[in-house]
C-alpha cells in the first residue's frame, strides 16, 4: 500500500516538473504554433537566476543568518519569471515575429538561439553548479510512519498547482488574458475588433518564456544546474503538449500527470530507460487512436 | 533534330557531374594530404545524409529530426562488423570488462560484412517505415512529425546509452583496425574509402535526381504544398510519405557505413538530437529543395567547422547558432537560392523592358 | 434500390457535438444527371459532400455509389479512385507546381507509386494537352499555378478533375468570387462536362443555376426540404420561408 502511494506520489512529482516545463510550451507552441527549441534554455536561464540569488544575493538580501531565508528563494522564482519573460519578449520582438506561419523555420532559428544561450552559460562556467535549497525545504513529511514525502517534491507540486491557477485566472479573468484568447482563436477577427495582435503575440511568448523560468527555478531543488539543463526536458515537454492536445490547458495538465505516473510505474517494474521507451510507445499508440491528443478542440472545417 | 537536342541535353546534364567526379576521385587525391582526404571523405558521407534529408524536407516538406539517428544506426551496424573483424575469433574487448563471455546473438550475424552492410541500410528503412506508417496514418503532420521524430531519436539514444554490456553504452564502439584486411591507418585505405564515398555520393545524387525529376518528385512537392488536397486527387499521402521517409532513412544508413571506417568510432553522441538538427542546417545553408544545395551546404558547414572548431570550439558553437538564425531569417533558400535571386536581379536590370513592366505588378500585389 | 442511381444517400446522420448537421438524409441522383444543391448556411450542403468523399464519417446510414459500393468505408483517396471527383469551395491547386504538372499529378492518380518514376506516355501527354486547350490554359502550361488568377485556378482545378474522368463530379460553389466573364466561361465548361457524366453542384447563384434548367435539391437543417425544377423551387412556399422568412414575396428569390 505504501509503495503504491509512493509510486503515485513520485509520478505526481515527475508530472508536476513536466507540467512546469510544458506550460510555457502550451503558450508558445499551443497558442502561437512556434516551435521554441530554446525553451529548454529558457528553463536554464530561470535556474541560473535562482542560482545567482542563492549564491550571491542571499546574504545581502537577508543579512548573515536572518530568518527570511525562504523569502529569497521565493523572490528568486519571481525574478526568474520576470527575467526569462523579458528574454522571451525580446526574442519575440527581434526574431520570432518575422517567422509567423513558418513553424519549421521557428524550430531552426530557436535552436540557434538555444545554442548561443548554452554557449553563454558555458562561458560563464562550463561545470555543473550546485544550488543551495532553503533549509525549510530540506527533509520530508512523514505521511505515515513508512511513507516519507520530501518537502522539495511537495513544494514543486504546489508550485505547479499555483502556476496553473494563476494562468487560469489570467486567461479567463483579465483583459489581457481575454485578448490572448481572442487573438489565438481568430487572429484577423481580433485585430478587426481592435486587439493589438502584435503586442498580444509578444505578451503570450513572454508569458511562455516566464513560465519556463519558473520551471528552471524549481529544477534547482532537485539537482545541479548546468548549460545543458534544458536539453533534458525539452523533448519530454514537447511530447506532453502533443499528447495533451495542442492549445488545451486541461490537456497539458492531464498529459503531464499521466506521463509522470506511467513513467514512475514503468520505471519501477522495468528499468529507467525501458520505462521511458515504453512511455514513448504508449504515446505513439495513443495518437493512433486520438491524433488530436487527450483534449481535442473540435472545430468545423 | 530531336536526337541532336537530346544529345545536347544529355551533355548539359551529365558532363558537369562527370567532370566534378573526375576531379574529386582522380585529381584531389593526388594533391591533398591523406589527413585532408580522410576529412573530405567524411564530409562526403555527410553530404549523402544531407541529400536524403533534402529529399524529405526540401521536396516533401517533412522535417525529420531523426536523420542523425538513421545515420548512426547505419554506422553502428557496420561498426559492429569492423569490431568483429578486428578481434577475429575472439570477443570485442569491452565485453570482457563487463564479464560477458559469449558473443550475444545480436552480434552473431555481424560477422558477415554483407549482412552488416545490408542491415545498415535496411534497419533504418524499416524503423522509418514503421514509425512513418503509425505517424502518417494518424495524420500527424508538419511540426508534429518533427516532434515525434525528435522524441524517437532521444529515446533510441537513451536506449543505446543504457546498453553497456551489449554495445558499450556511452563509450561506443571504437575497436576497429582493418577493413576487409586493409589497415584503417594506412594512406591507401583512406584514399580508397574517400573514393568509394565520392562514388556513392554520385550514385545517390543520380538516384535522387531521377526521383525528383520524375512524377514521383512532383508528388513530393505536392505533399509539401497541400497534403490534404492530394488525398482528393486520389493519392494516399500516408504511403507516399512512408516511402520517402524510408528512402531517406536508407540513404542515411548507407552514409553511416562509409563514415565509420573513416572516423574509427561510433558512440551515442552521434545519435544525439543535436546531430540530427545539424543535418537540417547543412541543407538549409546550401538551399533546401535543390540537391546540389544539400551537398554544397554539408561540405561548406563541415569545412568551416574543421577550420574553426579545432582552434576555438566556443566560437564555433556561437557561429552555428548564428547560422541557424541567419539562414532562416535572411536566406531561407540558402546559398543556391541567394545565387538564383542575384542572377534574376541582374538579368532584370540588364533588360529594361521586363524591369519596367514589373514595377506596376509589384504595386498591385501590395495593394491587394 | 433500382440500378439507375449513381448515388444513393440512405438515412445518413452526422452530428458535431450533439448538433445534427445531417438528419437521416435521403438523397438520390440518376446517371448522367446535372443536379444543383442549395440551402441556407448550415443546411448541410458541404457536409453532404464531405460524407460522399470520405472527409467526414457519418454516424449512421449508407452512401451507395454506382449501385453497389458503400462509400462510408472508403478513405478519401479510394473514393476518388472509384470515380468521384470533387472541387473545393476555395480554389485548391498545388501552387509550387506548374499548370502542366498539376494536371500530370491528377492524371497519375491510379498509377502504382513505383511506376510514377517512369516518364509520361504519349497518349497521356496528349490528354493533358487536350485538357489544357479545353480549360483555356494551354498558353500558361509552364506557369506556376500559384501565380494564376482566381478564375484560372478554378479552371485548372476543373481540368484536374477532367483528366481523371470521374463518373460523378462534386462541385462546391464553382463560380463564387468570379467576374461575370469568368462565370460565363465556367458555365460553358460545366455544360461540357455534364454532357457525359453525373454532376452535383452546390451553388447559391440563382442566375447561374437557371442557365441549366435542371432539378434543384433544397436542403434545410440537414433534411431534404424540396426537390424540383428551378421555377417550382422558386415558388415553393417552404423554400421561400426558409430563405427569406415569412413576409417576403416569392419574386425576391430570383435575385
Amino acid at each position: 500500500m505504501e509503495s503504491l502511494a509512493l509510486q503515485i506520489f513520485n509520478g505526481l512529482s515527475t508530472g508536476s516538473i513536466l507540467l512546469l516545463a510544458a506550460l510555457g510550451l502550451a503558450f508558445s507552441f499551443g497558442l502561437m504554433k512556434v516551435i521554441n527549441m530554446a525553451h529548454g534554455e529558457f528553463i536554464m536561464i530561470g535556474a541560473y537566476v535562482t542560482y545567482f540569488f542563492q549564491a550571491f544575493l542571499a546574504v545581502p538580501l537577508r543579512g548573515a543568518q536572518g530568518p527570511k531565508e525562504g523569502l529569497v528563494f521565493l523572490l528568486s522564482i519571481g525574478a526568474a519569471f520576470l527575467i526569462t519573460g523579458l528574454v522571451g519578449f525580446l526574442l519575440e520582438m527581434t526574431l520570432i515575429r518575422r517567422l509567423y506561419g513558418r513553424p519549421l523555420d521557428t524550430l531552426l532559428a530557436t535552436w540557434g538561439v538555444g545554442l548561443i544561450l548554452q554557449q553563454l552559460a558555458r562561458s560563464y562556467d562550463s561545470r555543473n553548479l550546485p544550488v543551495t535549497s532553503p533549509k525549510w525545504l530540506v527533509g520530508a513529511w512523514m505521511a505515515t510512519p513508512d511513507l516519507a514525502l520530501p518537502y522539495k517534491r511537495l513544494f514543486i507540486i504546489a508550485l505547479a498547482v499555483i502556476c496553473v491557477v494563476l494562468i487560469y485566472l489570467f486567461l479567463y479573468r483579465t483583459r489581457n488574458g481575454r485578448r490572448i484568447r481572442a487573438a489565438m482563436q481568430g487572429r484577423e477577427m481580433a485585430s478587426c475588433l481592435g486587439v493589438a495582435t502584435r503586442r498580444v503575440d509578444a505578451l503570450t511568448f513572454a508569458l511562455g518564456a516566464g513560465l519556463a523560468g519558473v520551471a528552471g527555478s524549481a529544477l534547482t531543488l532537485i539537482g545541479q544546474i548546468g548549460p545543458q539543463l534544458g536539453t533534458t526536458y525539452i523533448v519530454d515537454a514537447f511530447m506532453v503538449v502533443v499528447l495533451g492536445g495542442v492549445g488545451s490547458l486541461p490537456g497539458t495538465i492531464l498529459a503531464s500527470v499521466l506521463i509522470g505516473v506511467f513513467n514512475s510505474f514503468l520505471e519501477m517494474s522495468t528499468t529507467a530507460t525501458l520505462g521511458k521507451v515504453l512511455v514513448f510507445v504508449l504515446i505513439i499508440a495513443f495518437l493512433q487512436w486520438k491524433p488530436q491528443g487527450l483534449v481535442a478542440l473540435r472545430t468545423r472545417s | 533534330m530531336p536526337e541532336n537536342r537530346s544529345v545536347q541535353r544529355w551533355i548539359i546534364r551529365w558532363i558537369p557531374l562527370l567532370v566534378i567526379l573526375f576531379g574529386a576521385t582522380v585529381i584531389l587525391p593526388t594533391i591533398l594530404s591523406s589527413f585532408e582526404i580522410n576529412l573530405l571523405g567524411r564530409f562526403l558521407t555527410y553530404a549523402i545524409v544531407a541529400m536524403g534529408m533534402d529529399l524529405l524536407w526540401g521536396y516533401a516538406g517533412m522535417l525529420s529530426l531523426g536523420q542523425g539517428l538513421f545515420f548512426g544506426i547505419g554506422a553502428y551496424c557496420f561498426g559492429m562488423y569492423l569490431n568483429l573483424e578486428a578481434v577475429g575469433p575472439k570477443m570485442p574487448e569491452f565485453m570482457g570488462l563487463y564479464g560477458v563471455t559469449e558473443l550475444p546473438w545480436l552480434w552473431q550475424p555481424f560477422r558477415s560484412p554483407v549482412f552488416a552492410i545490408i542491415a545498415a541500410v535496411v534497419v533504418p528503412m524499416i524503423i522509418a517505415a514503421v514509425i512513418g506508417f503509425m505517424v502518417f496514418r494518424s495524420r500527424v503532420q508538419g511540426v508534429y512529425f518533427s516532434i515525434i521524430t525528435q522524441a524517437l531519436t532521444a529515446i533510441i539514444a537513451l536506449l543505446v546509452v543504457g546498453q553497456q554490456q551489449l554495445i558499450n553504452g556511452t563509450n561506443g564502439i571504437t575497436e576497429m583496425k582493418t577493413i576487409f584486411g586493409h589497415s584503417l591507418a594506412e594512406d591507401g585505405t583512406k584514399r580508397a574509402l574517400y573514393i568509394v564515398s565520392a562514388l556513392t555520393l554520385a550514385g545517390v545524387f543520380i538516384l535522387c535526381r531521377w526521383l525528383v525529376e520524375s512524377r514521383f518528385g512532383r508528388l513530393l512537392i505536392s505533399i509539401r504544398d497541400d497534403e490534404n488536397r492530394l488525398r482528393f486527387v486520389g493519392y494516399n499521402p500516408t504511403l507516399l510519405k512512408m516511402i520517402v521517409f524510408s528512402i531517406s532513412a536508407g540513404i542515411a544508413g548507407l552514409a553511416g557505413i562509409l563514415v565509420v571506417p573513416q572516423v574509427g568510432i561510433i558512440s551515442p553522441k552521434q545519435l544525439d538530437i543535436a546531430a540530427s538538427i545539424e543535418i537540417v542546417i547543412w541543407v538549409a545553408v546550401g538551399g533546401r529543395g535543390t540537391l546540389v544545395g544539400a551537398i554544397l551546404g554539408a561540405m561548406l558547414v563541415n569545412i568551416g567547422r574543421s577550420q574553426i572548431s579545432t582552434a576555438n570550439p566556443e566560437i564555433w558553437q556561437l557561429i552555428m547558432g548564428a547560422l541557424f538564425i541567419g539562414v532562416v531569417v535572411l536566406f531561407p533558400n540558402g546559398i543556391i537560392g541567394a545565387f538564383k535571386g542575384l542572377f534574376t536581379t541582374i538579368r532584370a536590370r540588364l533588360s529594361p523592358r521586363t524591369s519596367g513592366s514589373s514595377i506596376p505588378v509589384v504595386q498591385s500585389v501590395n495593394q491587394a | 434500390m433500382s440500378g439507375n442511381h449513381i448515388l444513393e444517400v440512405q438515412n445518413v446522420t452526422v452530428s458535431f457535438d450533439g448538433f445534427r448537421v445531417l438528419d437521416r438524409l435521403n438523397f438520390t441522383m440518376n446517371y448522367g444527371e446535372l443536379r444543383f444543391l442549395i440551402g441556407p448556411n448550415g443546411a448541410g450542403k458541404t457536409t453532404l459532400l464531405d460524407i460522399i468523399t470520405g472527409k467526414t464519417k457519418a454516424h449512421s446510414g449508407k452512401v451507395i455509389f454506382d449501385g453497389h459500393l458503400d462509400l462510408l468505408h472508403c478513405a478519401e483517396h479510394e473514393v476518388v479512385r472509384r470515380g468521384i471527383g470533387r472541387k473545393f469551395q476555395t480554389p485548391s491547386v498545388f501552387p509550387s507546381l506548374s499548370v502542366f504538372e498539376n494536371l500530370e499529378t491528377a492524371l497519375g492518380f491510379k498509377t502504382a507509386t513505383l511506376r510514377l518514376t517512369a516518364p509520361l506516355k504519349r497518349d497521356q501527354r496528349e490528354k493533358i494537352m487536350d485538357t489544357l486547350e479545353h480549360i483555356g490554359l494551354a498558353a500558361r502550361a509552364q506557369t506556376r499555378a500559384g501565380t494564376l488568377s482566381h478564375g484560372e485556378k478554378q479552371w485548372l482545378e476543373i481540368g484536374m478533375l477532367l483528366v481523371q474522368d470521374p463518373k460523378l463530379l462534386l462541385l462546391d460553389e464553382p463560380v463564387a468570387g468570379m467576374t461575370r466573364r469568368e462565370r460565363d466561361r465556367t458555365g460553358e465548361l460545366l455544360q461540357d462536362i455534364a454532357r457525359n457524366r453525373s454532376v452535383l453542384v452546390v451553388e447559391h447563384d440563382m442566375v447561374f443555376v437557371r442557365q441549366f434548367g435542371s432539378i434543384i435539391t433544397v436542403l434545410h437543417m440537414g433534411k431534404l426540404l424540396c426537390e424540383a425544377p428551378v421555377e417550382k423551387v422558386q415558388n415553393d412556399p417552404n423554400v421561400i420561408q426558409v430563405y427569406l422568412g415569412r413576409s417576403h414575396k416569392p419574386a425576391k428569390v430570383a435575385v
